[in-house]
């Protein structure tokens, strides 16, 4: 008897003051609401919801909330793309143009093709490596292959290839540039579609020494700014760059390079495939 | 109970037994928010009212509905309750009256509901068998402890933000290295008034 008494004193006290509690805290609820604009909750309802904070705000609620005060830009979620940019812009009454998808890119052919200087032992981990002598590659420009990129993605469109470099899935990557921020040698850059020459290479030491260490590293000999039809081509402190602006795609460059460090990306694409 | 003098309760609460540096209670809140002197003021301010007015509705409702019905061992459940109202509360108020407040606190905010420090005052209030005006007093200085160690803190990590600090070290474990000297430096509070 004891016992039932017990049971439903504590439940009346306890139900009490929930019940209570509850009360006070629906009148303040009313008494101190804040108004929020409904075009907010439009738009986050939208958004892709990753919480990424590749768009350069806190998070997607963030995000919806500059853009509708209209201090972020509408195509600013990179994750979401054109559409959520589109469908965005016809909640806010606005036109939104198509900007061409960027993706990152590897500056790197080395991986298994450029000799190790140490003997690493320890943390899986580009930046752990990158603590000791800049690095187990020969090269201190290079990809370090230990795959921070790779699982810094948070849509998983990255993996390690058998040659120690990081592949990019074009279907699964959103180009929010995380793995960009993440890369502690700046191997990775992001680039426009169209873009499709590249220099496999970043490396600005001496032909000499970039040949004894690396395959398919460039030595800064020029043979590609002297083929190149554009002159799209220069050659700086032993490295080439390709002017993105300049270049008709003719591919000489590449046919000529010596060391086969400039490629097309539709090549790296069939290789991550 | 003990004859207890406030004066005695006051210095218990801000230095010799203060509940960040010698209980660690509240430790969450205190490395999350301790980063800047701005936000690290409004969570004290946001703590000190959660904690005075948890003292005072934990006092009521143990001495004058649990204890007459012998219910004392739902003192932890209603004192949850009634904290995570009390931090509902306040955050309506935050939200209402300072925006930015409510943003700098983002997430801390509700987690003052889950601070230990807070249901440590409630629950120390009664395992000491403080009355009411103690209770209140007891709130008011713990927080008072928490506020001067929130705010020494947060000066610390402002004026070492610029420093070189080896890369695995930097954040949350150069917060506890502060932390650590700031306790040892709290032993030195023991045995100063008699308890």
């Amino acid at each position: 008897m004891t016992g039932t008494l017990l049971i439903a004193q504590s439940a009346v006290i306890i139900g009490g003051i929930g019940f209570l509690v509850g009360i006070v805290l629906i009148w303040a609820s009313i008494k101190f609401a804040v108004e929020t604009n409904p075009l907010v909750e439009d738009v986050i309802e939208v958004l892709p919801g990753a919480n990424c904070g590749a768009c350069g705000y806190a998070g997607c609620s963030d995000f919806a909330d500059k853009v509708v005060s209209e201090s972020a830009p509408i195509d600013g979620c990179p994750v979401g793309g054109f559409d959520v940019a589109k469908q965005i812009g016809s909640k806010l009454g606005q036109e939104v143009i198509e900007a061409e998808s960027i993706y990152p890119f590897v500056r790197c052919n080395g991986g298994v093709h450029c000799i190790d200087k140490i003997d690493y032992v320890g943390i899986d981990d580009c930046r752990a490596v990158m603590m000791i002598s800049d690095g187990e590659k020969g090269c201190t420009y290079g990809c370090i292959g230990r795959g921070t990129c790779v699982r810094a993605c948070p849509f998983g469109a990255m993996s390690m290839g058998d040659d120690h470099l990081p592949y990019i899935n074009k279907n699964l990557c959103k180009g929010c540039g995380i793995c960009v921020d993440e890369c502690p040698n700046e191997i990775l850059v992001m680039s426009r579609e169209s873009e499709s020459e590249h220099v496999l290479c970043r490396s600005h030491d001496k032909g000499k020494l970039v040949k004894s260490v690396c395959e398919f590293g460039c030595i800064g000999c020029r043979i590609c700014a002297k083929n190149c039809p554009e002159d799209a081509i220069t050659v700086t402190d032993f490295l080439a760059q390709i002017d993105q602006e300049k270049c008709s795609h003719c591919g000489l460059c590449i046919e000529n390079c010596p060391q086969k460090s400039i490629v097309t990306t539709s090549t790296t694409l069939e290789a991550a495939a | 109970m003990e004859d207890v003098s406030l004066f005695a309760i006051a210095i218990n609460g801000i230095f010799v037994k203060n509940f960040l540096l010698v209980q660690f209670l509240g430790l969450c809140s205190f490395l999350g928010v301790s980063k800047e002197t701005k936000s690290a003021t409004g969570m004290s301010a946001a703590v000190m009212f959660v904690m005075i007015m948890a003292s005072t509705a934990a006092f009521l409702i143990y001495t004058y509905l649990l204890q007459p019905f012998g219910l004392t061992f739902l003192s932890t459940i209603s004192f949850i309750i009634i904290i995570a109202a009390l931090v509902q509360l306040v955050e309506f108020i935050i939200r209402k009256y300072s925006p930015p407040l409510y943003r700098s606190l983002g997430i801390f905010l509700p987690l003052i509901t889950t601070n230990c420090a807070i249901l440590g005052v409630v629950i120390l209030n009664v395992r000491l068998e403080y009355g009411f005006i103690e209770s209140i007093f007891y709130g008011f200085t713990a927080a008072l402890g928490y506020t001067m160690v929130m705010l020494l803190m947060s000066a610390i990590r402002e004026k070492t933000s610029v420093l070189n600090v080896p890369a695995p070290v930097q954040g949350i474990p150069h917060a506890f290295f502060i932390t650590s000297l700031l306790s040892m430096a709290f032993v030195n509070f023991f045995g100063v008034i008699r308890t």
